[in-house]
């Protein structure tokens, strides 16, 4: 780029920090005992450095200085890539598999804990990666079927004293027809104004969570719930069976470790299927689909159904895990937060979607210390996300260019 | 009776904050095609910089009425830079881009606003100075608040300010042809960036005058009071043709009152399913809304 251009960059970034404390000032410096200037100033300048090293780091790059220490990074890459190209598939899924075994019994209770956590997103990210990332169907409402799914089994349990086992599949079920009659009404919508019904739905969902006291107990939601048990085989007299309670944190690990891997073997098989080429269909051009005799309509409220099996899962697990459950777990920012998960891995694609979960669920454990602004950063990294990389970390192989970028 | 009259004025009042927050959704919809999911956070911001400019300006002394008048003013001011400030960063570089990618950095907008708010201005509920707002008429049963006639009269004016500067003025000419057709007004050399950015601006500025109004009607604000109203705001500009600006107000008033009367004669807890169902029977029946013309289902 040539020194004009350079200028115009250093002048843009001028420009934004004089507004950026134009718009700090009012918020910090403003009491109604008199006007401060201290507070504003420090928190600018802490990004006014950022700002400008950020813009100092991009213009070297433009100018190749950086060279030196891209080449040889990029080179390690494209070799690890080789590598990993040249293993075949299984060995690869078998080494995962065996780490992801291992992995309880050799770290603390709090890192099962985040694992916990991040396997139970991955269901969530890879349900609403059917129908956001194969089916093209934006859904702000999808924690719904989580909710859905939570109270399932807390109220078939606080109700009737169902097993866990019996609550897991009618779990799915539940969330699948809730799925069905958000579907139903809502999928002859396109674009944004699906978005924004489904968001109205989950609003509904939640508010009915919390005022339906005779059978979800309002805001103070479900409590007491008890953890899935299992038939253990004791041989301390002969030999019996021993209902055995999964109290332990890494037994829980397992338990939603199997779940997770039948949702990826689920999923994958669901993209390589006819059905998941047809979603892919309706992704690419609704229109041109159908002409090409798609059931559009039918098969969109497949994806919808099916992804919301996987979030009927996850919630039941999630109940029996947290041993109870409140409306307050099933907000929008938690909708908004697995749709981040599965954008910023790459839509459609698996391993992007369980990429994009570790960097959002795992990461923030990292900074525990500023977890004041995670939500902050969250916002502001979304953001960042769409303007730089859009398609996600990884993208998935099969997508096309969308018709309606083509304008 | 009496009850059915003082939910009436209620429901007015609260339309027309409906309304003030659904024209800069529309407004911004019929411009460039996007929900600006950040606009709940203007709302949001306004509410909190109408209580920080009013309480600052009363303890410099000066007169209370001044006080709310400037506050108000400084709170627009404050929001339309906001807003330009986010649609350069966040929604121009994505012109081209997908609508999803655009709806996204919208959301993450809306989430960045609304911690940026919480981070500085604390979580708790922020009150407005009430002694400013006390008193009212009173007609038998009925009262109506001297805030509800400012709210209302308040609401007018700027609508009316906002029509004349749509319907007669060269900026508001530009604004509706970008709307119709970007690249032949850019043709005829309208500097289409700027416009955006304008719509931006006066969505805002307007969204943040609904904000004090709110401040004053309930007496205090929170962070996280953009999110639903802006859900019920967009309804109402969906109810009434989305990009249509008379029908955005309709849409806000009718919002309002749907609201209102459902909390008074249906069910509180349940008031704001009564938005979103109807948001979700329009979107069924009618996509077009009540304004609307009908527009070739590519775009819907």
């Amino acid at each position: 780029m040539t020194t004009r251009g350079s200028k115009k960059i250093w002048i843009t970034v001028g420009i934004g920090l004089l507004w950026f404390l134009a718009l700090l000032w009012p918020l910090l410096g403003i009491h109604p005992e008199g006007l401060e200037f201290g507070r504003t100033f420090d928190v600018f300048l802490k990004v006014a450095v950022a700002a400008v090293s950020i813009t100092l780091l991009y213009r070297l790059r433009e100018r190749g200085a950086l060279d030196m220490v891209e080449s040889p990074l990029r080179r390690l890459a494209t070799g690890a890539q080789a590598v990993v190209a040249r293993t075949p598939k299984w060995v690869l899924y078998l080494v995962i598999l065996a780490v992801a075994i291992i992995f309880p019994l050799v770290t603390k209770r709090y890192a099962h804990d985040i694992a916990i956590s991040v396997l139970m997103y991955v269901c969530l990210g890879l349900g609403l990666n059917i129908v956001v990332g194969l089916a093209g169907l934006l859904d702000l409402g999808y924690i719904a079927f989580y909710g859905v799914g939570a109270y399932t089994y807390a109220i078939l349990y606080s109700h009737f004293g169902l097993a866990f086992w019996i609550c897991l599949p009618v779990a799915g079920v539940m969330a699948a027809i809730a799925g069905c009659i958000i579907g139903y009404p809502t999928l002859r919508m396109r674009g944004d104004y699906l978005a924004i019904v489904t968001l109205g739905f989950g609003e509904i969902v939640r508010l009915i969570l919390n005022n339906w006291m005779e059978l979800t107990n309002g805001p103070n939601g479900i409590i007491s719930l008890k953890r899935p048990a299992i038939l253990w085989p004791d041989f301390a007299n002969g030999f019996s069976f021993e209902t055995l309670y999964l109290k332990k944190l890494w037994m829980m690990y397992y338990l939603i470790l199997i779940i997770t891997i039948l949702t990826i073997i689920a999923v994958y098989r669901l993209n390589h299927s006819r059905i998941g080429r047809a979603w892919e269909a309706i992704r690419e051009d609704e229109t041109a689909a159908e002409l090409m005799g798609v059931n559009t309509f039918l098969l969109k409220l497949l994806a919808y159904a099916s992804g919301a099996v996987f979030a009927g899962f996850a919630g039941a697990f999630f109940a029996a895990r947290m041993k109870m459950v409140s409306p307050e777990s099933f907000t929008f920012l938690e909708s908004a937060m697995v749709l981040a998960m599965v954008v910023l891995g790459g839509m459609g694609s698996i391993p992007g979607v369980i990429l994009g979960v570790v960097a959002l669920v795992a990461l923030p454990e990292a900074f525990r210390q500023f977890e004041l602004y995670r939500m902050l950063v969250f916002g502001g990294v979304m953001t960042l996300m769409m303007l730089v990389r859009p398609k996600g970390l990884l993208p998935a192989k099969r997508v096309g260019k969308r018709s309606e970028e083509m304008e | 009776m009496e009850y059915f009259l003082q939910q009436l004025i209620n429901g007015i009042t609260l339309g027309g904050v409906y309304a003030l927050i659904a024209l800069g959704y529309t407004m911004v919809y019929g411009i460039i095609q996007l929900i600006n999911f950040a606009h709940g956070e203007f709302f949001a911001a306004g509410g909190y910089m109408g209580v920080i400019f009013i309480t600052w300006l009363a303890a410099q002394g000066v007169h209370p009425y001044v006080c709310m008048g400037l506050g108000l003013v400084l709170a627009m001011i404050y929001c339309a830079l906001l807003a330009m400030a986010v649609e350069k960063l966040a929604y121009k570089p994505l012109r081209r881009a997908s609508r999803l990618s655009v709806l996204l950095s919208a959301l993450g907008m809306s989430i960045f606003l609304q911690n940026g708010l919480m981070l500085t201005q604390g979580v708790y509920d922020r009150p407005y100075p009430s002694e400013l707002t006390q008193g009212g008429f009173e007609f038998g049963m009925i009262t109506i608040s001297y805030m509800q006639i400012v709210i209302v009269a308040l609401t007018a004016l700027l609508l009316v300010g906002l029509n004349l500067l749509v319907f007669r003025t060269r900026i508001g000419k530009a604004m509706r042809a970008t709307a119709q057709d970007k690249t032949m007004s850019a043709l005829v050399g309208i500097n289409a960036s700027r416009i955006i950015s304008l719509t931006f601006a006066i969505g805002a500025g307007l969204a943040a005058a609904a904000g004090i109004m709110v401040g004053f009607y309930y007496g205090s604000v929170n962070y996280t009071m953009g999110f639903v109203p802006g859900i019920k705001a967009f309804a109402a500009a969906v109810l009434g043709g989305i990009g249509n600006i008379t029908g955005a107000m309709i849409g806000g008033v009718i919002i309002g009152m749907v609201e209102i009367f459902a909390a008074g004669y249906l069910s509180s807890e349940y008031k704001d399913v009564f938005a979103f169902i109807i948001l979700i029977a329009v979107l069924y029946f009618r996509p077009t809304g009540i304004m609307g013309e009908n527009v070739d289902d590519t775009r819907v």
